[in-house]
């Protein structure tokens, strides 16, 4: 099956300097390497894309919407649940006046957040909400949220923070229920300067 | 056959005699230097050895703290740093390296070249390896101590909550990132580059098959797992938010990338494996391997279908109930075209004159135990049963099966089947038969019990357990310390055979085994095809 014929072949010996083909297929793979490691930061963008556009990671829309010419559907009830939490190492109490709401789709409603700061030191909040199911995240609008900034209390200040929002009508009939969820995270450190001015306008009111 | 094959070999062995003819030079610095694909071979897998048994050690620490429910040996945080570290060695640095090691020693004796492609980078990406999992070490003896947050890194764990060392682990990750990418350029410019005339693509033996599309499987993923610890490194050091929520980013996210990396990992542990396999059982069987063709295929098929299964690692994170199913059903397809593997190892032992050498047993028991594996994996895969089987012993069972029984002992089968060809000796038969039985009996008493305690409930990653587990982690930690000194009689059997004692082998070694390799004298010279044969 096998026999030594390699002069004929053209190939010589192992020492011959690599035939210049190496050099084209080795770039063509380190491009492909380079390739693959900026891809791997694409995931980033192409991944807030892909859940802008199918809201499968519960996020709602960080920016406020416009309550114009909504048309109510009195025809159906949405149940909505309220949680509160607070990330590891957050002191805040956090809670809600109402922990549910039944709406129709296209009403306005609006909820109270209550934060009291027990700690000994001033914080600078961020809530970050999540839906779920994530597929009603789209749906929801909000026409004034205390997550659209960060929220700065004094040590021991207390403060209601409103929240109004309505369903987008659009809402698909299998959705009659879902929970919107607040998570608090103490962003002290990395708001830093922004602080001092931020503190003094809220102890204003 | 047989006389063709002599007559190759000493056509070569004469060559040799008349050509620019240099041996192995002496002393270390032949090993640091060398750019020779045996030494580096052999490098790779001597280090891929010590690697087992230093990760080995982990695992005994951890099976040791697990012998009993309670905290008694080591704090918790030290146990989380055993798992982490654990899967970490025996992922990068014993089970990838080991296949490394195969693919330098015998893909340029399998398609007639007389060496890799590129010698020198091959040199490079070994020699940097020793110096990550230096530096992963190293950080377990700094303050505040190594990893700790699973071989996974899933952030948060890894940003917001892990010790100040994880820089090491991100450094040498991407250290061992870069050995794999070189070692797979490598792979792939000299197979597709150096074959002998007459070696067509579909003529080429099925373990460089294997190789080949696990080289591109490592070139299109471990760039992305280099971009995932960038990323971690970042959100840790530098004030990015990836994968922080308070900031924008999304854990979740991290787990995506993670695993979009992870699950061609778990096919690359398992690929060349699968070429090995396909390369004892039609030796010890004595006929052709049965449906080479659509081997071929079902790798590609496999690797391809691997890029898009990722998030059956995630069925709990919450995903809309459509992904759910989608990747479902994409994990269940994956295994089709394994069945087909098995399906065709089977059909190639049937019938066939059989005898049961040691490679030939590991073969065997690969085949049977591996498909338990499958279909463990395959239980996971049903989403809903998977919400209870998540993160519990059942997931440590499965992939220790795949893993284990799998990679590791094709790589030992692959050792028992080759080691003959480069030390020119037969190993001790006697103590490769103890260390077969007492692996093969000690690796199912440790993994198998994991099934039941994984469905009764006993989360993985815990350093204390609940009563009820007691009598079932007692008997996997004794199986686990059986197991662990079992490889110490591969050690001796190994050792001895670098020290060449043993009966000298004819050039075929097993007399079923076909191949460009059988053709070269035992021990295979150190230069092989100065000039290439012509296969036809
Ligand atoms: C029939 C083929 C396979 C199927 C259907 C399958 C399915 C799965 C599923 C669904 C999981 C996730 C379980 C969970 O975390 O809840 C899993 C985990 C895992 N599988 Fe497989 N698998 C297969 C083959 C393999 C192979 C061949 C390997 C490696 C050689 C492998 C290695 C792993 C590993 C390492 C994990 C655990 C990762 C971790 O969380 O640490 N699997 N498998
Ligand atoms: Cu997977």
């Amino acid at each position: 099956m096998i026999e030594n014929d390699g002069q004929k072949n053209g190939v010589t010996a192992a020492n011959s300097v690599p035939p210049a083909n190496h050099t084209k297929t080795v770039g063509k793979l380190f491009l492909l390497t380079v390739f693959m490691f900026g891809f791997g930061f694409a995931l980033v963008p192409l991944y807030e894309v892909f859940c802008e556009i199918t809201g499968i990671n519960g996020r709602t829309d960080d920016s406020a919407a416009v309550y114009e010419s909504v048309e109510v559907d009195e025809t159906r009830t949405i149940t909505v649940d309220f949680i509160t939490r607070t990330s590891t190492g957050m002191p805040w109490e956090f809670t809600v006046d109402t922990k549910r709401v039944e709406v129709h789709p296209g009403e306005l409603s609006q909820v109270n957040f209550y934060v009291r700061n027990p700690a000994r030191r001033d914080i600078v909040a961020q809530a970050i909400p999540s839906v779920s199911p994530g597929s009603a995240a789209l749906y929801v609008n909000k026409t004034e949220c205390f997550c659209f900034q960060h929220q700065p209390l004094e040590s021991g200040g207390e403060t209601l923070m409103p929240m109004t929002f309505f369903i987008d009508p659009q809402l698909p009939d299998n959705i009659t229920y879902f929970t919107l969820q607040y998570t608090l995270f103490d962003i002290t450190e990395r708001a830093g300067e922004t602080v001092d001015v931020a503190m003094n306008t809220t102890l204003g009111d | 056959m047989s006389t063709i094959t002599d007559t190759a070999g000493n056509t070569n062995e004469h060559d040799h005699h008349d050509d620019h003819h240099h041996g192995a030079p002496k002393g270390i610095m032949r090993w640091l230097l060398t750019t020779n694909h045996k030494d580096i071979g052999t490098l790779y897998l001597w280090f891929a050895f010590i690697m087992f048994l230093v990760g080995g050690a982990m695992a005994m620490v951890i099976r040791a703290e697990l012998f009993q429910p309670g905290l008694q040996i080591v704090d918790p945080n030290f146990f989380n740093q055993m798992t982490t570290v654990h899967g970490l060695i025996m992922v990068f640095g014993a089970v990838m390296p080991a296949f490394t090691g195969l693919a330098n020693w015998l893909v340029p004796m399998m398609i007639g070249a007389p060496d890799m492609a590129l010698p020198r980078m091959n040199n490079w990406s070994f020699w940097i390896l020793p110096f990550a999992f230096l530096i992963l070490l190293a950080s377990l003896f700094m303050e505040g101590g190594g990893p700790s947050f699973g071989w996974t890194f899933y952030a948060p764990l890894s940003t917001t909550y892990s010790s100040d060392s994880t820089a090491l682990f991100v450094f040498s990750v991407h250290i061992m990132g870069i050995s794999s990418i070189m070692g797979a350029i490598n792979v792939i410019v000299t197979i597709i580059n150096m074959r002998a005339p007459g070696m067509t693509l579909m003529k080429m033996p099925m373990f460089v098959w294997t190789w080949l599309i696990t080289a591109f499987l490592l070139i299109a993923v471990m760039p992305v797992l280099a971009a995932a610890v960038t990323m971690v490194l970042t959100d840790k050091y530098f004030g990015t938010d990836f994968f922080n929520a308070a900031g924008g980013g999304d854990p979740v996210m991290f787990q995506h990338i993670f695993w979009f990396f992870g699950h061609p990992e778990v096919y690359i542990m398992i690929l060349p494996a699968f070429g090995i396999i396909s390369h004892i059982i039609p030796t010890f069987s004595r006929k052709k391997l049965f449906g080479y063709a659509s081997m071929v295929y079902a790798t590609a098929s496999i690797a391809l279908l691997s890029f898009v299964v990722w998030a059956h690692h995630m069925f709990t994170t919450g995903m809309p109930v459509g992904a759910e199913l989608f990747f479902m059903v994409a994990t269940m397809l994956i295994s089709v075209p394994t069945g087909v593997k098995v399906f065709n190892w089977v059909a190639t032992m049937w019938q066939g004159s059989m005898t049961f050498e040691i490679p030939m047993l590991f073969a065997i028991s690969f085949i049977v135990l591996f498909t338990i594996g499958g279909l463990s994996g395959l239980m996971l895969a049903i989403t809903p049963v998977d919400f209870q089987y998540h993160d519990t012993y059942f997931v440590v069972a499965h992939f220790h099966y795949v893993l284990v029984t799998g990679a590791v002992f094709s790589i030992m089968a692959a050792v028992y089947y080759w080691l003959p060809k480069w030390t020119g000796k037969m190993f001790d038969i006697r103590l490769a038969k103890w260390h077969f039985w007492c692996s093969l009996v000690s690796v199912n008493v440790l993994f198998f019990p994991m099934h039941f305690v994984g469905l009764a409930g006993m989360p993985r990653r815990i350093p204390d357990y609940a009563l009820q587990f007691a009598d079932f982690n007692q008997w996997i930690s004794i199986g686990g310390f059986a197991f662990g000194l079992s490889q110490l009689i591969f050690l001796a059997l190994v050792i001895k055979a670098c020290r060449k004692q043993g009966e000298p082998v004819t050039d075929q070694v097993w007399d079923g085994a076909e191949g460009l390799e059988w053709e070269i004298p035992s021990p295979a010279p150190y230069h092989t095809f100065d000039t290439p044969p012509v296969v036809r």
